[in-house]
């Protein structure tokens, strides 16, 4: 069996008394694509984050490629990731074209820098035009398709999908769920999305997570959802009030 | 005993601010060593520094003038007034120079331009703060300190003296313009009572001065921003933090310093 790409063992987070994270144990394979689903503020946001070193874990262990994330120097580790955000996360003081190209913009000309950019956005399928405007200026679903050329533009061996269809119209949602998945297979990346949107779930993922109470309540492809069997799934996937997760009203 | 309880809450509450205060005070500080070493240590980002004296120095330009030249058309006018009761009214050219050099240019450039940049910054980097935008650096492998915080802070420190010094000189004519058209001096004359009374040491403290409270606007603007809450409400009291912060601290500061510069 091949080492896992990504691997989370014990992951413990709190923030003041709220205990995000009890122990997620999760892990994805190369070129897999993982979607975590789980309720809002269920920690599936927080997960992401520890595995970027955006949040500290306060016990547990994060690891890339079999090694820690602690014990890795931090810009290669980043060099691996890509990241769409759920709001996109655009500079809005940059173009679209240098937002795009962000990463590489101190190593390469300027020129350059427009050329791959301009590929990316034609790529997520987006004209030249685009390039030279603010993203204050772009719809959401073209401020979403900007962030994907983001992610995808130094083509990273991981790429991260937070809510990638969260305020978008079903059609815009549709288009997006096939872009991610055509992007992770020609892109041979691994891919680990967070959604509450089953559309996206059965369009992006090869394998599932459900996330709830801070631990994995379950795992396994999405071929096994509908009949896994487990009551949290069972209840989420088909949008139910009453069940084990319990429901503010 | 209703009595102990209240001076048992009174007690409570002045070592909570107390606690507070220190806590702030080492935030404060641990967020400035960070933010110089992020100046010392590359990559270095020359373009967003670049933007940055445009933003701070050149774009407080209009503010800093008119307040320049107010003031010193205004202290020309007092001098002149308090002056005449003892039959000094010679010495308004000199007092205003000396006045706005080593005072009123660092201090009132100071004050307008926390209010102008303090606050830009303090909602620009808490707004990237609040849309992820900070988090998307960091995923970009670039270190937020060395993009937002070190340009804004070299910035501050490199275009604060540059205003002052405009300021200065603006002061002095809005002082120049008052007394020869208003008050009726000569006008060679009071441009060289000017320059025989200013020394280098009033120029050069002045303009240090400026410096350091370049260093505080920023300084308050960047953390402020980058501590910022949640939401709309989140930035709009880290905007306020940021002016009321950095105006507080210019006062001590000035005090602290011109205690340094003139006591000795």
């Amino acid at each position: 069996m091949s080492t896992p790409k990504i691997e989370l063992r014990d992951v413990h987070k709190t923030f003041g008394s709220n205990r995000v994270l009890r122990g997620v144990n999760l892990s994805i394979a190369p070129s897999e694509s993982m979607v975590i689903i789980g309720g809002s503020g269920t920690g599936k946001s927080v997960t992401i984050k520890s595995v970027l070193g955006l949040v500290k874990p306060d016990k547990g262990m994060v690891l890339v490629d079999g090694k820690d994330v602690r014990k890795q120097k931090r810009e290669p580790l980043l060099d691996k990731f890509g990241m769409l955000f759920q709001g996109g996360a655009l500079f809005d003081s940059l173009r679209v074209w240098e937002n795009v190209a962000f990463r590489v913009l101190r190593s390469k000309s300027t020129d350059e820098c427009r050329e791959l950019a301009i590929e990316k956005l034609r790529r997520v399928g987006l004209g030249p035009d685009t390039a030279d405007r603010f993203p204050a200026e772009l719809s959401g679903g073209m401020q979403k398709r900007v962030g994907l050329a983001r992610a995808i533009a130094t083509s990273p061996e991981i790429i991260f999908f937070d809510e990638p269809t969260t305020g978008l119209d079903p059609i815009m949602s549709d288009v997006i769920n096939d872009l991610i998945r055509e992007l992770v297979v020609e892109l041979k990346c691994t891919a680990m999305t967070i959604t509450h949107d089953m559309t996206s779930v059965r369009k992006i993922a090869d394998k599932v997570a459900m996330l709830h109470e801070g631990v994995i309540q379950w795992t396994g492809p999405v071929g096994d959802l509908d009949t896994c069997g487990n009551a949290y799934v069972d209840q989420f996937i088909h949008g139910r009030a009453d069940g084990p997760i319990e429901a503010l009203r | 005993m209703a009595a102990l309880s209240a001076l048992h809450g009174f007690i409570a509450g002045i070592g909570a601010a107390v606690l507070g205060l220190c806590q702030s005070i080492g935030a404060v500080t641990l967020f400035a060593i960070k933010g110089v070493l992020a100046i010392l240590v590359p990559p270095w980002y020359f373009r967003e520094l670049l933007r940055q004296i445009m933003k701070i120095g050149f774009y407080s330009l209009p503010v800093v003038g008119l307040t320049a030249v107010a003031t010193g058309g205004v202290l020309a006018l007092q001098i002149f007034i308090g002056g005449s009761r003892f039959n000094a009214e010679s010495v308004v050219a000199s007092i205003v120079a000396i006045g706005m050099v080593r005072e009123l240019g660092p201090v009132l450039g100071g004050l307008v331009v926390a209010g102008r940049v303090s606050a830009a910054i303090a909602a620009e980097i808490g707004t990237m703060r609040v849309t992820e935008q900070i988090d998307a650096l960091t995923t970009l492998s670039t270190n937020p300190f060395k993009y937002l915080v070190a340009p804004r802070l070299v910035a501050g420190v490199l275009t604060m003296p540059i205003l002052v010094a405009v300021a200065d000189i603006i002061g002095i004519m809005g002082g120049y313009l008052v007394g020869v058209n208003r008050l009726g001096f000569n006008g060679a004359t009071y441009l060289r009572n000017t320059m025989d009374f200013l020394t280098f040491g009033d120029v050069a403290s002045g303009l240090m001065k400026a410096a350091v409270f370049g260093f505080i606007i920023t300084l308050m603007g960047c953390f402020h921003g980058y501590n910022s809450g949640r939401g709309a409400q989140g930035v709009g009291r880290a905007t306020t933090n940021a002016v009321v912060s950095a105006m507080v601290l210019i006062l001590a500061f000035d005090y602290l310093l011109t205690e340094l510069f003139f006591s000795t």
